[in-house]
This record gives structure tokens, sequence and C-alpha cells, in this order.
């Protein structure tokens, strides 16, 4: 700090200053050591891979997270003290998330002034709240009506009516998450304008996206974070596309991985046709080989996870045709897909991969409880072999196998979930973020495991939105962008610049393998 | 791998039977005043009165408690009961008066019952409370359109000694709640369909992702219940002599009762049978101390209310604040 010419200070210039933020969660540093500064007035882009620590340093921003000690916020020249999401708020921070906070049973109006009512003699002035909030929004260009309620408005919409609450409320810093993200080509020019628009009336914006042809024509200067640290504060004109790419991805990839020694097959296993869904997937093709490690790609929202979900049978509405081994199947249940030998890892491994309250051996044995039951009557001993077997092979730390799941640190969990498949022994299995949030030692066991698997001639999916982690582990990649596979990389084409690129659809590799 | 988490018996009880614990604590304060201030009390006979006068309840509370442990809740069992009653009163009293057939007749109403609350809330997505709220509603006016809401009486002697008769002393109910105890118990504990049970209701999707066909084992557990409401139905009736249709106002909720008091959680995943017995038989002794202390009913009612704060209000706490 302090060497760049007064910069990066506590002054007039900067409206806020983040100085020595760290985070821990249980087994991972989230942050580290990070000094984030923005200008009045900016519109200050915030850029980073998923997980590089964007969402923990705005969460301690606005004050649902504390930062541990040493961390200092200075807002407007004044040093935050226990700040919580009412303080910021009260100090004119205020952040847009991706899930609007709005109330759609009420009215725009009553949104926009629902943290403070305008009020004449104990009841609500309704003349004065519409009044106002048509001025509100008519001043953003917005020309909804204040009297409509918020659930019949369009997306875009609902966004305009949550930046005009954040007005209203007097915000100077407006922090925007992804805001581009569920909008169409032309309501994000409309928000565009907008977000300039607020620069002219001295509102600053801090501005996350994944989207860096965005970034760079916003803002002024990028933040760009990697692995919980910032890598570089810079001006947005003297970069490129590619040089930001290569801040946001480029780590040392020495022996954080264990060599791939595991070859796939010639062996077809799955075969996807055609896949599509109402929303998202549109002509997913692709084949998945025995003892196969294939690779998804793609940012968040891109498509991945419905992928795996479609194949699974977990979301209804999907047409297309699924082959296993040459035989067309017909997966609409979860339960079907097991049966015919596909196993999947879920995303939220804390909403979707395991049951809290019961036992690691329960929790274990429970999609594969059929092999270990007669007549319905789980068989104890068998079961009890089942799990200790699989604590075993996975090193899963529990005290025992009557512990209860919730109990266990996180990358624990997930070794859990992980082994509720395994046990079942499907010969394809679906990882949707398998090391997500788990703890670095964690991380290489499942790595190792899932080599071991596929020399066992298991197929393995795997998205992972670390790409080191992707390329390490993969044979092959595909690209998502959009619903769509945008590429295709075999191993000798794996670079990371490339896949990046791709996946933010900036070029296209192997076209032949999604688009018919 | 070492089989034990907990340092002692103390603390496997506070972590894991909490409740079931402070019940019983509740249990033997509730005795020693009762038998201190009566002679009545603490007598064989006694014991047997307030066992039998549980039966019901507890095996209403046995089927309710299977389905709050799958996160579901079932309001419609009072009035369920009325309509088994009416069922079996009518094939008692029809021109072939079979016991078998009536009690089979009982089983089905009450599983039929069951079996439509389970395809309204697993397949067609209602949520349970509306669901069974609705059904208390129609199941108590088919138990009074079909009968044009007149008793049925001058049932069998022989089927009455379901619900009155003495077998080596101790009356009849008191076997079936006992025996019906251990069969649903085994079942929740050592079946695929307990397991799955427990997984619904602990986290329903990420049971359904793994693999499992929560629909059919959601609707498994209403007809289970709906089962144990015939049993209930059946001894219910055998023991008021005849088929009420306005019998069982309220039952459900002496159910959820013992239910929650024996430490079932209400939004589903843990709770067990044991524990509904014990709170089935510490509200049996309530009523039962109070009625030999001649304290009016109205009054029991406060004490009952205030009871039940406590001993879950007490383990709630203790869950809260604990770490």
């Amino acid at each position: 700090m302090g060497k760049n010419k007064g910069v990066n200070r506590v002054n007039d210039k900067n409206i806020l200053v983040m100085k020595n933020i760290s985070k821990k969660f249980p087994g991972v540093k989230a942050l580290d050591n990070v000094n984030f500064y923005v200008r009045k007035g900016e519109i200050h882009g915030l850029m980073g891979e998923n997980g590089a620590g964007k969402s923990t340093l705005i969460k301690i921003l606005d004050g649902a997270y504390t930062s541990e000690k040493g961390g200092e916020i200075w807002f407007k020249g004044k040093l935050v003290q226990n700040n919580s999401p009412i303080l910021s708020k009260k100090l004119g921070i205020s952040t847009i998330h991706q899930e609007f906070n709005l109330i759609p049973e009420l009215t725009v109006g009553e949104n926009i002034f629902l943290h403070d009512f305008p009020i004449r003699r104990g009841l609500i002035d309704w003349k004065t709240l519409f009044g106002e909030s048509r001025k509100y929004l008519k001043d953003i260009g917005c020309n909804v009506d204040p009297a409509a309620k918020v659930k019949t408005l369009s997306i875009a919409q609902q966004q305009m009516v949550e930046i005009s609450s954040s007005i209203n409320q007097n915000a100077e810093l407006i922090i925007m998450d992804e805001p581009t993200a569920p909008l169409t080509k032309l309501e994000i020019d409309i928000l565009f304008k907008l977000i300039r628009h607020l620069k002219e009336i001295g509102i600053t914006i801090i501005y996350i996206s994944h989207n860096i042809k965005e970034v760079l024509t916003l803002a002024e200067r990028i933040t760009v974070l990697r692995d919980g640290k910032v890598v570089n504060c810079i001006n947005s004109k003297e970069l490129n596309q590619n040089q930001l790419i290569e801040l946001m991805v480029g780590r040392s990839f020495k022996n954080a991985f264990p060599p791939r020694k595991g070859k796939p097959m010639k062996e077809i296993m799955l075969s996807v046709r055609n896949l599509s869904d109402a929303h998202k997937l549109k002509n997913i093709s692709f084949d998945l080989k025995k003892g196969e490690v294939l690779g998804l790609a793609g940012l968040v929202g891109s498509g991945r996870t419905e992928i795996l979900r479609a194949v699974y049978g977990a979301d209804p509405g999907i047409s297309g045709e699924i082959e296993l081994k040459g035989k067309i199947i017909n997966i609409t249940s979860p339960e079907e897909a097991k049966k015919n030998g596909i196993g999947l890892l879920p995303e939220n491994r804390k909403k979707e991969g395991f049951i809290p309250l019961m036992s690691v051996q329960c929790n274990i044995s429970l999609p594969g409880i059929d092999k270990i039951q007669r007549f319905g009557v789980v068989l104890n001993k068998e079961e009890t072999k089942l799990a200790e077997n699989f604590v075993k092979k996975l090193d899963i730390r529990t005290p025992s196998l009557e512990q209860l799941v919730i109990r266990l640190s996180g990358g624990n969990q997930q070794k859990v979930v992980l082994a509720k498949w395994l046990a079942e022994g499907t010969p394809i299995i679906m990882l949707d973020e398998p090391t997500r949030g788990i703890d670095v030692g964690a991380k290489y066991d499942i790595y190792i495991l899932i080599d071991k698997l596929t020399q066992e001639g298991i197929s393995v999916i795997l998205i992972t939105s670390e790409l080191p982690e992707l390329l390490a582990l993969s044979d092959r990649i595909l690209v998502m962008h959009n619903g769509r596979i945008n590429g295709e990389f075999k191993k000798e084409q794996f670079k990371a610049e490339d896949i990046m690129a791709c996946a933010f659809g900036t070029i296209k590799n192997g076209g032949d393998m999604g688009e018919s | 791998m070492p089989k034990k988490i907990f340092k002692n018996w103390w603390e496997k009880i506070k972590y894991n039977y909490f409740q079931e614990f402070i019940l019983l604590v509740v249990l033997l304060v509730l005795g020693t005043i009762f038998s201190l201030l009566t002679d009545t009390f603490l007598t064989i006979p006694n014991i047997l009165n307030v066992l039998l006068q549980i039966s019901i309840i507890a095996i209403l509370g046995f089927g309710v408690t299977i389905i709050i442990i799958s996160a579901g809740i079932d309001l419609s069992l009072g009035s369920v009961m009325a309509l088994v009653g009416m069922g079996t009163a009518a094939i008692l009293t029809s021109s072939t008066p079979s016991i078998f057939l009536a009690i089979l007749g009982g089983l089905l109403i009450g599983g039929i019952v069951g079996f439509i609350n389970g395809i309204t809330v697993a397949y067609i997505h209602l949520p349970a409370f509306i669901a069974t709220l609705a059904m208390m509603s129609i199941a108590r006016g088919v138990a009074l359109v079909v009968t044009n809401a007149i008793p049925i009486y001058n049932l069998p002697e022989s089927f009455l000694f379901l619900g009155s008769g003495f077998l080596w002393g101790v009356p009849t109910p008191i076997y079936v709640m006992i025996s019906l105890y251990f069969i649903l118990d085994f079942i929740l504990r050592k079946t695929k369909f307990g397991r799955y049970t427990y997984a619904i209701g602990g986290n329903e999707e990420a049971t359904r992702l793994s693999g499992i066909n929560i629909k059919r084992y959601k609707l498994l557990v209403y007809v289970v219940g709906g089962i144990c409401t015939g049993v209930a139905g059946i001894l219910f009736t055998a023991r008021l002599g005849s088929g009420q249709p306005t019998a069982g106002v309220g039952y459900e909720l002496d159910a959820i009762t013992a239910a929650i008091l024996g430490g079932t959680n209400l939004f589903g995943g843990s709770g067990n049978l044991i524990g509904t017995l014990i709170g089935a038989f510490v509200m049996g002794v309530i009523n039962n101390g109070q009625a030999l202390l001649n304290i009016s009913s109205y009054v029991q009612n406060i004490v009952r209310g205030i009871i039940v704060i406590l001993a879950v209000g007490i383990s709630t706490y203790q869950y809260m604040t604990r770490k």
C-alpha cells in the first residue's frame, strides 16, 4: 500500500477502501488479505472465476459476513465498525443480488418504500408513496405503473424497481452482481444506459460479472480476484480480453494434481443425442466412453448442471435420445437412471446430497439399499460392512458410522455423498462440482479416486468451475455456452485460455459436435 | 472403526434421546405427586386403566408419528376413525355378520382413506395439512351421510370383546397396542420402507436424487397411517359397543400431541415410536391423576397444555442452546 502514489488510501478520491480482508470457512480460505479500493463515481469491475472470492468480498462489504481480525472497511473516509446488512444500507451501500429482494405480492411502490413507508396520520400515505415512486422510476427511465404488483413485471423491470429502491434509500455505492445474466440483449442495452446515467448523477457502481466484454466496455477500472487474493487492479483501457482471461485463470499448476493414469477404452457407454429442455439446453449431443473422464466446462448458467440433471431424469420436459451401450433407454426419473446404472453427485450437497439427520452408515447405503436387504428388511451386518468399506476407501473422517452426517466437515460430507454412489456401484457417475468448498487434502483424495474409478472401467462426467482441475482430470472437455456445446477439446488441445474463450463464446472449437 | 461417538450414556441421552428423557422425568414427577395425593393412583388396576385409556390415542399416534417423520401430517385421523367405526358396525349388523369381515372392512376403509390422502399429497402435491384437513371434513361427512347420522347399535358380544374384554386380567386393547408397537417399530427401524421414511422427511430432494421413488413411499406412509387409524377405529367401536358417526372428534390432535411430546420432529426426519408411546402414557397419567383428584375437566385442559409447553419447551431450548 501507499506506493501507488496515494491512490490506494483512505482519502476523498476513494469512496470505499477495504483493507486486509480475510475470511476463512471450515477448510477453505475464501479471502486472503484482500485490499480493494473503489474511487468515487467510477464503475468498478470485479472479476474472477467461480470461487475466487467475489461474493465473499461483497458479503463482507454489505455486512452479511464479517472479516477475520485485522480487516478494515472505510466508507466515505470513515471506518465502518460492527458492519451489518442494516448498517451498510444506512451508510448508502446497496447490493442488487442475482435474486431480487422484492416481495412479489406487493406493488412496485410498496417495494420501493418498503424500508420506510411515508406515513400520514398514522396510516400509509398512498398518494405520496405512488407519486414519489413514479418519480424515482421516471428518473431512471422506467415507465412501470407503481401500483402494479411486482410479480406481474418482467425480470428487467423488477431489476429497475430494485435499483429505484436503492436510490430511494440514498445509496451512494451500488453493487450489481451478474445483473445481465437474466436479461435479453435489448434489456442489457437499457441497463447499460441506466448504469451510465447512475454514474452521471454521482453514484458509484461495483459491477460483478463473468462477461469479459461487458466489463471491459462498462468499467473504468477492474479488480481481478483469484483464489481469494487480488491479482491486480488495472485501468480497463490497458487491457484486452485475452489479458484479462489470463489474469483470471493463470495460476501455477505444479503438483496440485496427481498424474492421470487411467485411459478411456474404446467401448461407448453412453450416447446422448439432441438433448433439449424447455429453457436452456439446445441439441446437446455427445458420447461417453468406458473409463473416460469427460469434463464439462462453461460459465455458471451455461447449462452444464442442466445436462447432468437431464441425463439423470431429475427435471421434467426433456426431449432427445439417450443410448446406453447402444440401447435406447427412456429415463424420466432418477429412479430409472439409477436402474440403468447412472449416478449423480448433485451440485448443492446440503440441499440435494445427503440427509443431515441420518448417520454416515445410513446415508452411504441409501441409493444402494436394495443390494443389502431381504424381503424389505435391511441386513444390518451387510450394511455396516458396506459403509465401513467406503469410509476406509475414501478416508472419511468420522468418529463412528453412527455419526450424523450434519456433524461432519464439508469435505467429509462430500465424501459421504460420493460414497453413496460408489456403494451403489453405477458404471456411470456424474459429478457436479465434487470439490466445491472442500479443503485441499480432501480435494486431492477425490482426484485420485476419480482416476482410480476410471481404471476400474467406470465412466465419469465431471463438472468443476476450477479450470485447472478440469484440465488435469479430464480426458476430453466439452465447453458449454448459452445452453449449447460450443466446443470440444481433446487432451492434447487443452489450453486454459482457449477453453475460457470458448466458454465466453468468443471462439468456437469443433463446432460439428454440438450444433447441427 | 470405533462404534461409540459419545463419551458416556448421559451424552448419548443428551444428544439423541433428550425429549424422551424429559418425558420420563415428567412421568416420574407426576406419578410421585399423584401417588402421594391419592391412594388409588399407584395400583395395578388403575395403571391398567390408564393403559386402556391411552391405547387408542397411542395407536393413532404410531400412525401419525410415521407420517410426521416423513415430513407430512394427518389431521383426518379422528373423522376417519368414525368412518371406520361406521363401516365395521354396518358389516356386523348386515345380513352376513362376520367379525373377520368387519375387521378386514375396517382396516380396508382406513387403508383406502390413507391411500387417497397419499395420492393427494404425493402425486397431486397438495400440502399435507390442507389435503388431510379436507379429508377430515369429507370422512366425517361420509360417515354422517351413509348412516343418516344414526348410530348403529347391537353389535355382537364376541366383537365387543376386542374393546372391553380381558385376557389374563389385562384389557385386550393393551395387547393390540403393544403388538402394533413392536411391529411398527420393527418396520420403522429395520426395513427399507422405514429408512426411506426418515430419508424423505430429512431431505426429500436428496432422497429423490438418490434414485428413490419418493412418491410411492410417501403414498405408502399414508396407507400405513390409515391402517393404524383403521385398527384404532375398530377398537374404539368395540369399546363403545356401537358405531357412532360423531365419534373421535379431536383425537387427531391428541395423537399428534403424543407424537410431539415423544420427540417427533414436526418438520420431519426424526422421531420414534417409543417416544410416542411414552408421550401417550404421560397424557393418560395427566388425565387420570387429575380425574382421581376430582379436578374439573376444564382445568384439566389447562394443565395438559402447560405440561406440553414445558415438556417440549425444555428440550427445544436445550437443542437451541447447546454447543
